[in-house]
């Protein structure tokens, strides 16, 4: 692997292409379902998806609500009317010819997005977000002389969403492309998969020499990314490529790179010579989009609380820390999971005394992030799919800070709910796990291990502290492992005061 | 000798139907033997199994108790631009020589909710792209009046057909003048619809901002009923407007007392021959004689209808050409050596020359930096002339006109009088770029400038009646108290 050195007066300009596959039923100008994990191929078409003779393209109302969402929650104008044109080229994996997108009139434009870089806020200008169809397969199988196409992909909803070149480094890349995931997902438009390809990334980059103003007269596309982390290294590897290039007095060429995992660099890819004419022109089978201010005043109205929204909140409400908050946010159904099990926290906090809110909430919200979320990744499921209900995540939760099970039982009891669901006292019943706290009970132990251990008492009355341990040990055995540990050391101390 | 069923109106033959007298097997036997011993090449494909099939579960349907659906156990034929599942669909082309629908177009789904009987799809211009009949890749279609001469197009089949009684009647359609012409040289009776009346769904495209699904019948009383079955909005063409049909058939009139008739100066052009213009003149004679104001109009933009068109129907026949690679279905060409070959010698064996020159002029008119310059500036003159018909509207019902400047011409012969194509775009383009209604019906004879005629009396003229955007009702009146009037609509090639 090459590499170069770094610099800090040459100044990246980037900006990104990004598809996103709409989470439609059906697909954007068809009945066809719209499933990006069907595999068998050519399921999923119709006499619309494959283009036969006479068929005409029906726009997919939820499509364009999706992305009236999404524009709206990247404070997008979204005019009056929009409309469809036809994008011509002939490709195997293009049924009719012809793409149906939109050229010059995009569902919304000139929006924005904040993104935290450092601690500070860096705004990325959205140019515009439009709608198109997507394209099916090609495939070529190996050693055969012939190529298949499979048209389940072909048609599905897709919002292209291009932003100004206002990033400048592979982080602040990532950061955004990871806020702008969040959001889709918040929106419920997309699943936004990198490795399923509902989203695809494509940055445009380029590197302004010192004193240069404007956009650098060239710029280098990065196809094939797929995930956030290979687009930071992409990005950054092709910052101190075209840097060294400019440094020795050369232009980099305009050119379509892919990022090659293996090799951890871009790897040019076959530039096309003559510039495409597609020949646009206003598609004449589908009428023009008109967006009321009804319409669009009820979709605001019905905007979830996107991500900025809730980090704030999760941090003055809650109180939690920068890295916490984050996890949360990053799991949109972990996120949802957890707020419900707040709501079952605060049932509890209303009918009993002597619970701490803030406290059972960071509870919950460890328990969530550690041993829920692996044992989900470890089942490769979501929050929902597992058998564990807010109302007995909130109850143990709150179990475990009154003491009544200790906390390596609360791991036996959660995998019991995990695993099988139920009610975290019942399971606590089943397996006898339940604390004892009950100090004249503990008490009751502790005398009996100190009248059998004279030799033990008299070395930590004389000084051996390891002793005590000794002491901890037998009476958590006389009480058959449940006893409270905290009341059991707290109880013994007194019963056995130092000389001093 | 056994009863003669063509030529019926549909009205009769449900009578037949509905009083047992015949049965819909037996028409349709009837239909196919006429159709085999026709010369015209009006067909296609004809469809003489599913035919019978059909007309076997009409007649269980018949023979059930309770009320027919009005086209039930009835005949009729498609131009070969509608998918019907199942059936062989060629657009009258090479390309789609192999093809065979996987889906049913809305009317033809409509049609078969009918339970009328399709007996087979009808020759035309290769993907409608003419208005002579000739360039189809399957032969010219004759017309039944002279089969030295063309029917007109590009629904040649369908006219002709109906006009021998081949069948009752049949499905056509329009882009620019592709039902009136034959309508009209053939003698019957032609509806092109307000554009979105009838769903688009199914047939195949040539000018999806022109195209406007129709038929050809005996009489505008069949078409009115015609019309009622296969109007509405379909959620699968979202073009269709959502107006509810109106009753055509039964809210058809012949009183047309206090209607204004406007008749364009414009489209009495130079060039036409006398006796069709004879022969349109009497026919709004006629109208005012039963009642009808006449008033001279003007619509001074008609004279740039051909040269918008030229524009945007090129440009849309392009784009709407261009899913026929050779990749899914249709002519896949056996000498391609990889991709790119695939597309160029499957298109180029599997087109005709019309669609080639379409084809390359939409191509050019849409490429960067002549877009604006054609395709935009002619969406704007567009615009002009579909004000100047609302304009014009505003003072007038309907408005009549030739729909063509001469009677039918010799097969072979349409490019040796470039006039003839000028003037007849003329008099049919403005009208489907404003997407309006309109009726070819028949209005007597005219010898041909050739002067070679078959019979002393020439050959058959239409009279054009147009009508505002949804006034279908409006030309149905009018044509239907013409014909209440006059017989031409009742001659038919050698019945006299």
């Amino acid at each position: 692997m090459k590499h170069f050195s770094s610099s800090t007066e040459y100044q990246p300009v980037i900006g990104f292409e990004i598809h996103i596959e709409l989470a439609t039923k059906s697909k954007m100008f068809s009945p066809a379902p719209n499933d990006p994990d069907e595999k068998t191929p050519n399921r999923n078409i119709d006499e619309i998806v494959t283009a036969q003779p006479g068929t005409l393209p029906v726009a997919n109302k939820e499509a364009i609500r999706l992305a009236a969402m999404v524009g709206l929650a990247l404070d997008c104008t979204i005019d009056e009317w929009s409309k469809f044109d036809r994008k011509h080229y002939f490709y195997p994996d293009l049924p009719k010819g012809y793409q149906i997108s939109q050229y010059d009139q995009p569902i919304s434009k000139d929006g924005h997005l904040d993104v935290i870089i450092g601690g500070r806020v860096k705004r990325i200008g959205i140019t515009r977000a439009h709608l198109e169809e997507d394209a099916g397969k090609n495939i070529h199988p190996e050693g055969l002389p012939y190529s298949l196409v499979d048209y389940n992909r072909a048609g599905c909803a897709l919002l292209e969403i291009v932003t100004e070149p206002d990033i400048e480094s592979g982080e602040e890349a990532r950061v955004f492309l990871q806020e702008l995931r969040n959001i889709v997902r918040y929106l419920g438009a997309s699943d936004c998969d990198m490795e399923k390809g509902t989203m695809r990334v494509e940055p445009n980059i380029s590197v302004r020499k010192p004193g240069e103003t404007g956009l650098p007269k060239y710029k280098v596309e990065v196809k094939n990314i797929n995930s956030f982390k290979f687009a930071e290294a992409a990005i950054n590897y092709e910052i101190a490529r075209q840097t060294e290039l400019l440094k020795e007095g050369k232009t980099p060429r305009q050119v379509t790179m892919g990022w090659n995992e293996g090799l951890g660099q871009t790897v040019e890819q076959r530039s096309k010579e003559e510039a495409n004419d597609y020949r646009y022109f206003p598609e004449p089978d589908l009428p023009v989009l008109q967006f009321t201010k009804e319409y669009l005043d009820d979709l605001r109205s019905h905007l979830p609380e996107l991500p900025a929204a809730k980090r704030g909140r999760f941090k003055s409400e809650y109180g939690m820390d920068d890295a916490t908050v984050e996890n949360l946010i990053n799991w949109k159904e972990l996120n949802f999971y957890f707020e419900d099990v707040v709501s079952e926290i605060d049932e509890w906090f209303n009918q009993e005394k002597g619970l701490d809110r803030a406290q059972l909430i960071k509870q919950a919200a460890n328990w969530c992030l550690q041993d829920f979320s692996a044992m989900l990744n470890a089942k490769l499921i979501n929050p929902r799919e597992a058998m564990v209900t807010p109302e007995n995540f909130a109850e143990l939760t709150k179990l475990i800070s009154q003491g009544k099970i200790s906390g390596s039982a609360a791991k036996t009891v959660f995998k019991t709910m995990f695993e099988h669901g139920g009610e975290p006292l019942a399971i606590i019943d089943d397996l006898g796990l339940h604390q004892v706290s009950d100090e004249n009970a503990i008490e009751q132990a502790i005398d009996k291990v100190i009248a059998a251990n004279e030799k033990a008492v008299a070395d930590f009355k004389a000084g051996q502290e390891k002793s005590f341990g000794f002491l901890v040990g037998q009476t958590m055995k006389e009480l058959k492992g449940k006893g409270n540990p905290q009341i059991i050391n707290q109880l013994l101390r007194k019963k056995l005061p130092r000389a001093v | 000798m056994a009863e003669e069923h063509a030529y019926k109106s549909l009205t009769e033959l449900r009578k037949d139907l509905d009083a047992k007298k015949i049965s819909s097997v037996e028409l349709a036997e009837y239909f196919l033997a006429r159709i085999k011993k026709s010369d015209l090449n009006a067909f296609i494909t004809v469809c003489e199994e599913e035919a019978l099939a059909q007309a076997k579960i009409a007649d269980n349907y018949i023979a059930s108790p309770g009320e027919n659906p009005f086209l039930c156990g009835i005949p009729y034929a498609a131009k070969d631009l509608f998918c019907a599942a199942g059936t062989r669909t060629t657009a009258a082309s090479k390309i789609l020589d192999n093809y065979v629908a996987p889906y049913d177009s809305t009317v033809i789904g409509k049609l078969k909710d009918q339970k009328a009987v399709l007996l087979g799809k009808t020759n035309l211009d290769q993907f409608a792209h003419g208005s002579s009949g000739e360039t189809s890749a399957y032969g010219a279609t004759k017309n039944p009046w002279d089969k030295t001469r063309m029917p007109g197009g590009s629904s040649s089949g369908s006219a002709a057909a109906v006009a021998a009684g081949l069948a009752p009647w049949a499905t056509a359609t329009e882009t620019g003048g592709s039902i009136r012409v034959p309508a009209s040289f053939c003698g019957i009776s032609g509806w092109k619809p307000t554009y979105g009346r009838v769903s688009r769904y199914g047939v195949i495209a040539m000018g999806s901002s022109l195209d406007s699904i129709g038929a050809v019948a005996y009489s505008v009383e069949d078409l009115a009923h015609i019309a009622e079955l296969t109007s509405g909005r379909d959620e699968k063409d979202s073009t269709t407007g959502r107006d509810e049909v109106p009753g055509y058939a039964k809210n058809l009139s012949a009183d047309i007392k206090g209607m204004t008739i406007g008749i364009p100066k414009e489209y009495f052009v130079d060039g036409m021959e006398a006796g069709v213009r004879q022969r349109v003149m009497d026919a709004i004679k006629e109208l005012e004689k039963l009642g009808a104001k006449v008033k001279e109009v003007h619509l001074p933009n008609t004279k740039y209808g051909s040269l918008v068109y030229a524009i945007v129907c090129p440009s849309e026949v392009s784009s709407n050409l261009a899913r026929y690679d050779g990749i899914r279905y249709g002519h896949v060409t056996k000498q391609a050596g990889n991709l790119l070959e695939v597309y160029e010698k499957s298109r180029a064996e599997g087109f005709g020359d019309e669609a080639k020159r379409r084809v390359l002029t939409g191509t050019y008119v849409l490429s960067a930096g002549y877009y604006d310059a054609y395709y935009k500036k002619a969406q704007k003159v567009r615009r002009l002339i579909v004000n100047e018909f609302a304009d014009t509207f505003k003072n007038v019902d309907v408005l009549a006109c030739p729909v063509a400047p001469s009677v039918a011409q010799k097969l072979g012969r349409a490019a040796d009088d470039p006039l003839f194509g000028y003037i007849t775009d003329q008099l049919n383009i403005p009208g489907s770029l404003a997407g309006l209604p309109a009726l070819s019906v028949p209005c007597g004879f005219a010898r041909p400038r050739d002067g070679e005629t078959p019979s002393m009396d020439g050959l058959p003229v239409g009279l054009q009646i147009i009508g505002p955007q949804w006034g279908e009702q409006e030309i149905f009146n009018v044509g239907y108290a013409y014909q209440q009037a006059t017989d031409w609509h009742k001659k038919h090639p050698g019945s006299d």
